[in-house]
């Protein structure tokens, strides 16, 4: 017999249901404005470690969202205010014990306020569902500097294929500059800040910026953005948004030549989304939080097919 | 061999790794915010039992190994290979002591094993979870203690020693657990 059963227990369930119930009042209570934009659109991201999944409808090729972003920015463009979603993502092989290629995203927006405001309702949000009361903030080189020691700014290549030799992380070399950091702070970070409680981490690399403004943090340049961490699993990541267009254009570009250079297929910049930035976007500062990662944590599960009716691998 | 990209790594899968057969124990997927995926699997290795841990670029593939389990016989040794035969195509396979191992104190002729061949080669021979075999050497059995406590060693016919309940004589055959080398119980005369 099949296996038909729910990978996540009534219980959980139930408490899926309280935690959407609890996220909408969060936002009534500060009149910030539920949306639901399309699902299925003509544009994608085009950052290269974001795979998209593709529908065909006759002769047009459609692209499942990875996150509502694209959309809730034209929104914000057209005046509408402050904005959150609740709902549907996809990203195609995100699989394991923290992900799942289906999932759902908690994404809001808040017009003239910078990431720094952001990370205090996040932390107020954060604080009503999981048992912590207090937060720390520490910068992405900080917490390089303390765990790791090393620079981020200063290390060279070289240096970061050596330190993951002497951490004993066994990977085939070589990979780039940005590939490092990101190993050592999935095999070495993660863990060690996995008991600190809630950790909100800043001030990225500006190769790191994705979608934020780069900002001026004494003599190095650093993008404007943020992650939210608990109990070791990323649950929120935030930006003080690039309000310009051509700023953004410059980095589809770049994406897609970073695309070329791995193989993968390029994606057609957003021309919807560059033309509503040029016509006119508020200051404002936006994040993305994994709606059932806040479960996993609430529940203390560890596996993200146990806060969902039916996994992956179940659908 | 067909490629195996990280996405299709399960518990069990045998792939190629630095020229060596290895079978996949997990397999987790780990991704930085904004950043490259990466799968952290750890692997055993084969040939040496070791266990592993490597980390690779998300999409990244390893090539399958021609690995498989088949149950074979045991025949006899000539002290270099021992030699196993399939029961249904009377196919004759050897092994070297690199193979058989720790399996080697085990080895009963008709008695059926697992082999895992590799590139159609024996790899490892596995014994079956339980093994009826003769006592050949112990000290006399003591009568009438069979429901007192206390153990002896005793060789039985393959050359294993075990431990065994005080009252058990040479020429019995008793049941005894390969994975953890213990006596089981006396086995059901036939």
């Amino acid at each position: 017999m099949s296996d038909w059963r729910p990978t996540g227990s009534a219980g959980a369930l139930r408490e899926r249901a309280r935690l959407l119930s609890t996220i909408r009042t969060f936002f009534a209570e500060r009149d910030v404005l539920e949306v639901d934009t399309p699902l299925l659109a003509q544009f994608g991201v085009t950052d290269p470690n974001i795979e998209l999944f593709t529908v065909s409808e006759s002769n047009e090729k459609r692209f499942l969202q990875s996150s509502p972003e694209y959309a809730m920015k034209r929104l914000l463009a057209s005046g509408i205010g402050d904005i959150y979603q609740l709902g549907k993502a996809f990203r195609r092989g995100e699989r394991g014990s923290r992900h799942n290629p289906e999932f759902t995203l908690l994404e809001w927006y808040r017009t003239n306020i910078n990431h720094y405001e952001l990370i205090r309702e996040v932390a107020e949000l954060a604080t009503r569902v999981l048992p912590v009361s207090s937060w720390q903030v520490w910068s992405y080189a900080a917490l390089f500097a303390e765990i790791l020691n090393l620079d981020v700014f200063t290390a060279s290549t070289e240096a970061l294929s050596k330190k993951i030799e002497e951490e004993g992380i066994s990977i085939d070399a070589p990979l780039s500059h940005l590939d490092y950091l990101d190993l050592l702070m999935t095999h070495r970070i993660e863990p060690q800040i996995a008991n600190w409680g809630l950790v909100f981490i800043i001030d990225f690399l500006p190769e790191q910026s994705a979608l934020a403004r780069l900002i001026t943090q004494g003599e190095n340049t650093v993008a404007a953005r943020f992650e939210a961490y608990y109990g070791g699993l990323e649950l929120a990541n935030g930006y003080w948004e690039e309000t310009q267009a051509d700023a953004l254009s410059a980095r589809f570009t770049d994406d897609n030549a970073k695309r070329d250079l791995r193989g993968q297929k390029q994606i057609a910049p957003d021309t919807r989304l560059l033309d509503a930035l040029e016509a006119e976007f508020p200051d404002c500062a936006g994040v993305a939080l994994g709606f059932d990662r806040l479960l996993m944590l609430m529940l203390a599960q560890s596996s993200i097919s146990e806060v969902m009716p039916f996994a992956w691998d179940h659908a | 061999m067909p490629n195996f990209s990280t996405n299709e790594f399960k518990p069990g899968l045998k792939v190629m790794l630095d020229n060596e057969p290895c079978s996949i124990l997990e397999n987790e997927y780990v991704k930085p915010g904004k950043g490259q995926a990466f799968n952290r699997v750890k692997l055993r290795n084969l040939r040496s039992g070791r266990v592993l841990e490597k980390t690779f670029k998300s999409g990244d593939s390893l090539e399958g190994a021609d690995v498989m389990d088949i149950d074979l016989e045991y025949s006899y040794t000539d002290g270099e290979f021992w030699y196993f035969m399939d029961p249904n195509t009377f196919e004759q396979h050897s092994a070297d002591r690199a193979a058989v191992d720790d399996a080697e104190k085990w080895l009963k002729e008709q008695e059926k094993y697992e082999v895992t061949l590799f590139n159609g080669a024996p790899l490892a021979v596995t014994p079956p979870n339980f093994i009826e075999l003769e006592i050949t050497e112990t000290d006399p059995g003591l009568k009438g203690d069979t429901a007192q406590g206390g153990s002896k060693p005793a060789t039985l016919s393959t050359g294993a020693v075990v431990r065994v309940p005080l009252f058990l004589s040479e020429g019995e055959v008793i049941r005894v657990d390969t994975r953890s080398g213990e006596y089981v119980s006396r086995a059901s005369k036939s």
